[in-house]
Parts: structure tokens; C-alpha cells; sequence
């Protein structure tokens, strides 16, 4: 009907003797409010071969001792005989702002002779949080707020090889770009130089390309100009080369942290060294929210229809592929 | 660290989950740990702000009271703008509800405000049922958002949100209690929606007489069971406040659009002969503390309260009412799915059912004109059997009398040339006969 639009008045006057503000924009602070009450839930797997640099990586990023690594320290670190997916929760705080952070492991993935299938389990995981979320969420009787345990991110390490992706890496990356939000890295990034770096990832965005894989973040998830505006950029770097640490140097009578060698120190945090910076921002400072966003409303959604759907069998007799993705099959000995 | 498996159907045998199960909200559990540096997190909320603010708020609000309550006039006053050209129609019989939808803008924040008006409350001579159109209209829209949950592909995140979030019960400035009807009406809806009541024209009051009116309607309100909405007191940046509030209702209220020069300044207020009230002086109303409440202070926790309270017991009870129920772990993958299958099939049992029943009555219909157009038909080729017959006859009379004609044309031609040969032949005769007689006289 009518639409009114009214002079926007600086927020902090707010005695009654102004005229024409009404308060309609105290809301965002209402909902600042309750979301610092509530805090908020993030969940990320990170995936890829022994020694790629994965729990390093993952403490850098939040700043703490959060990856599996530095928790477990009376296991003896061996390479798991399967893939096993391992998932550690921590509180992390800051200003006032508290964040229940989960950080899933996958040991074992890519480290045995025959990798086949290596996704599936995987998939499995990612598909029984979706199960378990949905599962909450048709009962009749519901909690006041679902405690979200759906895989938000999924960080990808490629070995820097420096030629082009391998097949493992396309396989898992076409399968599971399907259920979640990838974001592929090129870890330990500091052995290769600026020039090599730039011909590896123009190699990785073709093979992406030509396998049809869609990585974070997703074209068709744009939401306006805007948007892709943004994104566009993000899409002409990434995957990002990164280099972890959690170790301080002093460089320059400064305190960073780096890696130190002999021919000098990569600085982790510096952007001519490395892109670790640019990957903090994009999942952390930036686009944590639209991340979720997308878990939530599109795979989440996805897996959704497909189960809803799934109790309609097929009257051929063929067997049904399950909404986990994976088909039918006996559980090999092997698996056991 | 605890280990555990997930239920039943989903057991993976390949994989061990560590889960931490115990909730975020009660801080225990989940380690804690310190950051050495600036993560960036705490820009958390204000990215989760600028996606809300992006995809626009909306907030709904409904308005219960008599005719003549300054219902629209307050909502004016509050948004500060002129919704309505003219006032309502009151001539349908019956609570009618009518909705009209509006786009405000304040800086960077885009609001689709929605108002309900009850039109025609309290004007029947029969109150009994005035309740139940806004219980029904109140249903509906959790009926609707429901429909859309329960939809295979749907689209929550776009929807347009048309649940009542808050209820604006306006109570005549009588002075003495409340009415029956509202007292019944705020019984009926205190399950169902966030009721704020509001004591409207409070200018008809004095001071001291309000006093004993609000303590009046809280007591009567308490003794009959009403739950009106608290503002809430758990968060410590807007607990005294709202604590305070929550003391003061009913907000004794008066609206006006219309502006009076106090001193230098333009208020907006009602002018009466022996002064002014100005209706954003607390001294003379409450307007400010309701327009504190319901705006700037406690709008997202109104939306919430409905999303989490209000919709979560209607939905229950709608789903225990078509038969859905949390059974026991191993069949709960599919209690909602059978029994939705169930229904639907027995849904489309029905369709069928009567579908057949209107084919059947088709094929009646048609063969009925069909049996309709068959003795008509027979009728007419009758009609024209006999026709034909009369025709017939009658032709066959004409050619009777054709022949009849003919032959006396026939006989009396030849009678005709017979005359005309006895003529001929009497005028030979007659003519040699008196030539005859010629002769016989010259002789």
C-alpha cells in the first residue's frame, strides 16, 4: 500500500522531544543483542593426506590450540588403517562475542594404497548431520533452538605439487562440492614460488572448470551485483595458497608468526608472502554468515527434499540411491 | 572426551565421532579455550545485522477493540505516519478483519509493517462469538507459515512472515473494570498471540482514577488467568527497564496526528478548552513508554516469542490433531513419514472417490439427454412419417383428380372434333342441300 519513507535522523537522539523518529531502526541493535546472547555455531572439516599442514593450519586460523593435533596428546600418532572423521568442539570468545567452534578431522583420507571411494565416508558424515538436523526438526515436540552440528565448510588441502589437480582430489572435490561448501587450499603454499603458484592455480581453476565443480563461493549463489561484485574477486584468486604456523618471530622488532628458515622467514600473516590473510577473511571476517546461509538453506534444503522424496520407491525394483549419496551396497569385510 | 555412535539406521562402522553433546547455552562441556590474537569473529553480529538488513524486516501487528477507540489513530501516532484515507466502513455484520500492509524506511532499515484491524468488535447485540473470527484469522497465518514448513521444496528464508507478533487489546476508558468481552476475548487469545493491553483515550480519565483503574484491570486480569506479554527481564542490558514497564501496563494511551504549538515547538497533541495533552508527555500518557516497548526496545524479542512460543504450540497441537506423534527412536525416521503418506493416500482416496462419484453422475446426465434426444428424434421422424403419408395421399388425390381431368379433357376433346366433323359434315350437307334447293326454285 502506501509507501512512506521518512528523514533519517541520527540514531542518538532519542529524547522525546525529537519529532519524526520514530525507532524502527533499534531493532538492528535489538538483534545485535540477542545474537551476543545467544552466541553463534560454526563447524569446519578440513580434509586432505597426512602432512599436509591441516592442524596447523586450523590453529591458525582461530588463534588456539583447537585442531585434534594439540588436543590428543597421549595417542600415538599413527595413520589410521581407514578414514576416520573425528570432530573436536571449543568455546571461543571475543568481545563478547561467543562462538561454539567445531573443528572436524579426517585422518586416514588419502593415505592408503587403494583411495577409492575415500569420499564416501565423508559424504556419510556430512549427510548424517543433515539426518540428524532434520530429525530435530520434524519432531512435534521441538527444543527452542536445534543445536546446528551441520558441516558448514569443508577446506580442501592440495599437496603443492605445482602441475594440475590429481585424480583424488577431483574425485572428492566433484563429489562432495555436492552436499557442501568447499574451499580448496594450496597448503604449504612456501615451496613454491610467486610465478609457479600463479601457473598451479590457473591449472586448479581449469580442472575445476572442466569437471564442473562448483567451489565456494558458488556463481548461482550470488545474490545481487553487489554480491557477485565481491565474489567475482574472491573467484579470480582462489584457491588460496597458505602457510601455517604457530610460532612467533620477531621480524623487524615485531612479534609475527612465521616459519622460519634459513633463507628468511615466511610471514603468515603478510600478504606478499602468502594468502593465508586472504582465506582468514573470507571464512572468518567476512563470509561466515553467508556460509551458514548456504549450508542451511540450500544443502540443507537439498538433502531435505531428497529424503522427503526417498519414500516413494521406485516400482522397477532397482535399488534406490539413499539421500546420503552413496548406493546400496554389502558392507565389505574390509569396512568392518 | 565421550564417545558415542549415532542411532540406529545411520551406524557407519567406519567412523568414530566425538561429540560433544552438551548445549551451548549451558557453557559446560565444550572446553574453552584462549585466543593469542584477533581472530575476527566478533564481527559476527554485525554480519548477521547486515544479512537481516539486506532482506528487510517485517513486523505485524493486530488491534483489538471496540469501535471508536482511536485504534487507527494510535497506530498513525506511533509510526508517525498517515496510514488511511478515510475510516473504516462499519456496516458488515460480524468481527471483520482487515490487514493493510506498508513499507517504512528509517536510515538503512527497510520495515513491511503490517496492521490488522478488528473492524466491528463489540458492535453486535450478540457478543458471543465476536472472538472467534480473530482466533481464526490469528490460526490462519500459523497455518500458513506451517503449509510452508511442511512443503518438500520450500523457501523459509523468503517467506512473507504474516504471523501476528503483537496484540494490541484496546480497553474502554470506563474507569471502572474490564468488560466481560474483553476479559473473554484476552482468554481466548492469551495462548495464541503476544497481547500488550492498552487503556485507549486515556484522556477521559484523571490521574487518580486511572490508578485505580490499572490496578484494577492487572488484579482482574490476574484472577481470571490472562497471560499478557512480559517484556522481558533476562538480559541485563534491558532488564530495569523493562521490569519497570512491565509495572506500568496497561499503557494508559492517547493518539493524535494533529500538531499544537507548545512554547516554540510543534507537539502533537489534543486541544481541548481547558488545556492541551500532549501525547509525548509522559506526564500526561503513556504513548512514549509503548512506543518504547513495542519499537525500540522489544520488537525482535515480540517476533521471537511468536516464532518460538506462540507457533511452536500451534503447530503441536495441529500435528497431534492429524494424527502425527513422536514415537519411539527406532520408528521415528518414519512416523512422520507414514503418517503423512498415510494421510495423503487417504486424501487421495477421497479425490478419487469423488471424482468417481462425479463421473458417474456425468454418465447419468448424459445418458439421461441421451434417452431425451432419442424420443425427440423418434418424435420427429414420426412427424414426418405421417407428413409424408399426408403428402402422399394428398398428391395422389390430386392425382386422382388430374386423372379425372384429363379424361374428361380427353373425351370432351374428342366429343369436340366429333362435333366439329358432324358440323363440318351438316354444313357439306347443307350447303350442297341448298344449293339443291337453289335449283330447284330456278327450275
Amino acid at each position: 500500500m502506501a509507501d512512506v519513507g521518512k528523514t533519517p535522523v541520527a540514531r542518538n537522539e532519542k529524547a522525546s522531544s525529537e519529532f519524526g523518529y520514530v525507532g524502527i531502526d533499534a531493532i538492528l541493535e535489538q538483534m545485535r543483542r540477542k545474537a551476543m546472547k545467544q552466541g553463534f555455531e560454526f563447524n569446519i572439516m578440513v580434509v586432505g593426506q597426512s602432512g599436509l599442514g591441516k592442524s596447523t593450519l586450523t590453529n591458525t586460523l582461530f588463534k588456539s590450540k583447537v585442531s585434534r593435533r594439540s588436543v590428543m596428546t597421549t595417542e600415538e600418532e599413527r595413520i589410521p588403517k581407514t578414514i576416520e572423521i573425528k570432530s573436536i568442539s571449543h568455546v571461543i570468545e571475543e568481545k563478547g562475542v561467543r562462538m561454539k567452534l567445531t573443528v572436524i578431522d579426517t585422518p586416514g583420507f588419502g593415505d592408503q594404497i587403494n583411495n577409492e571411494n575415500c569420499w564416501q565416508p565423508i559424504m556419510k558424515f556430512i549427510n548424517a548431520q543433515y539426518e540428524q538436523y532434520l530429525q530435530e526438526e520434524i519432531n512435534i515436540d521441538r527444543k527452542k533452538r536445534i543445536s546446528d552440528s551441520r558441516v558448514h565448510c569443508c577446506i580442501y588441502f592440495i599437496p603443492p605439487t605445482g602441475h594440475c589437480l590429481r585424480p583424488i582430489d577431483i574425485e572428492f572435490m566433484r563429489h562432495l562440492s555436492k552436499v557442501v561448501n568447499i574451499v580448496p587450499v594450496i597448503s604449504k603454499a612456501d615451496t613454491l614460488t610467486l610465478e609457479e603458484r600463479d601457473f598451479f592455480k590457473q591449472k586448479i581453476r581449469e580442472d575445476l572448470r572442466a569437471n564442473e565443480i562448483d567451489i565456494y563461493p558458488q556463481k548461482e549463489f550470488d545474490e545481487d551485483a553487489e554480491d557477485r561484485m565481491i565474489n567475482e574477486k574472491i573467484r579470480a584468486m582462489i584457491p588460496f595458497a597458505v602457510v601455517g604456523s604457530d610460532q612467533e618471530y620477531q621480524v623487524n622488532g615485531k612479534r609475527l608468526l612465521g616459519r622460519k628458515t634459513r633463507w628468511g622467514t615466511v610471514e603468515v600473516e603478510n600478504t606478499t608472502h602468502c594468502e593465508f590473510a586472504y582465506l582468514r577473511d573470507l571464512l572468518i571476517r567476512t563470509h561466515m554468515q553467508n556460509i551458514k546461509d548456504i549450508t542451511s538453506s540450500i544443502y540443507y534444503e537439498m538433502y531435505r527434499v531428497r529424503r522427503l522424496n526417498e519414500n516413494n520407491t521406485k516400482p522397477n525394483g532397482q535399488p534406490a540411491i539413499h539421500a546420503n549419496g552413496v548406493p546400496e551396497h554389502e558392507v565389505l569385510s574390509h569396512e568392518m | 572426551q565421550c564417545s558415542s555412535e549415532l542411532m540406529g539406521p545411520l551406524l557407519f562402522p567406519s567412523y568414530i565421532l566425538y561429540l560433544d553433546k552438551i548445549q551451548f547455552e549451558e557453557g559446560e562441556g565444550a572446553r574453552a579455550v584462549p585466543l593469542s590474537g584477533h581472530v575476527g569473529f566478533d564481527s559476527m553480529p554485525d554480519q548477521l545485522v547486515n544479512k537481516s538488513v539486506n532482506h528487510g524486516f517485517c513486523f505485524n501487528i493486530l488491534c483489538v477493540g471496540e469501535t471508536g477507540l482511536g485504534k487507527s489513530t494510535l497506530m498513525d501516532t506511533l509510526f508517525n505516519t498517515k496510514f488511511e484515507g478515510e475510516p473504516t466502513q462499519h456496516n458488515q455484520p460480524g468481527v471483520q478483519l482487515k490487514s493493510n500492509t506498508y513499507e517504512l524506511q528509517e536510515s538503512n532499515v527497510r520495515l513491511k509493517l503490517n496492521v490488522v484491524n478488528t473492524v466491528g468488535f463489540g458492535d453486535q447485540i450478540n457478543k458471543e462469538d465476536s472472538y472467534k473470527s480473530i482466533v481464526e484469522f490469528i490460526d490462519a497465518q500459523f497455518e500458513a507459515y506451517l503449509q510452508e514448513e511442511l512443503k518438500i521444496k520450500r523457501t523459509l528464508h523468503s517467506y512473507h512472515d504474516t504471523r501476528i507478533h503483537a496484540c494490541l487489546y484496546f480497553i474502554a476508558p470506563t474507569g471502572h473494570s474490564l468488560k466481560s468481552l474483553d476479559l473473554v476475548t484476552m482468554k481466548k487469545l492469551d495462548s495464541k498471540v503476544n497481547i500488550i493491553p492498552i487503556i485507549a483515550k486515556s484522556d477521559a480519565i484523571s490521574k487518580s482514577e486511572l490508578a485505580k483503574f490499572k490496578i484494577k484491570i492487572t488484579s482482574e486480569l490476574v484472577s481470571n488467568g490472562v497471560q499478557i506479554y512480559q517484556f522481558p527481564t533476562d538480559d541485563e542490558t534491558v532488564a530495569e527497564i523493562n521490569s519497570t514497564m512491565n509495572g506500568h501496563l496497561p499503557f494508559a494511551v492517547v493518539g493524535s496526528t494533529e500538531e499544537v504549538k507548545i512554547g516554540n515547538k510543534m507537539v502533537r497533541a489534543r486541544q481541548y478548552p481547558w488545556g492541551t495533552v500532549q501525547v509525548e508527555n509522559e506526564n500526561h500518557c503513556d504513548f512514549v513508554k509503548l512506543r518504547e516497548m513495542l519499537i525500540r526496545v522489544n520488537m525482535e524479542d515480540l517476533r521471537e516469542q511468536t516464532h518460538t512460543r506462540h507457533y511452536e504450540l500451534y503447530r503441536r497441537c495441529k500435528l497431534e490433531e492429524m494424527g502425527f506423534k513422536d514415537t519411539d527412536p527406532d520408528s521415528k525416521p518414519f512416523s512422520l513419514q507414514e503418517t503423512y503418506e498415510a494421510k495423503r493416500n487417504e486424501f487421495m482416496g477421497e479425490l478419487q472417490k469423488k471424482e468417481e462419484e462425479m463421473r458417474q453422475m456425468f454418465v447419468q446426465r448424459v445418458k439421461e439427454k441421451e434417452g431425451e434426444l432419442k424420443e425427440a428424434e423418434k418424435e420427429l421422424h414420426e412427424k414426418f412419417d405421417r407428413l409424408k403419408k399426408l403428402h402422399q395421399d394428398e398428391k395422389k388425390k390430386l392425382e386422382d383428380k388430374k386423372k379425372a381431368l384429363d379424361d374428361e379433357l380427353n373425351s370432351f376433346k374428342q366429343k369436340k372434333t366429333a362435333a366439329e366433323l358432324l358440323q363440318a359434315q351438316t354444313q357439306q350437307a347443307g350447303s350442297s342441300s341448298t344449293l339443291k334447293k337453289d335449283k330447284e326454285r330456278k327450275k
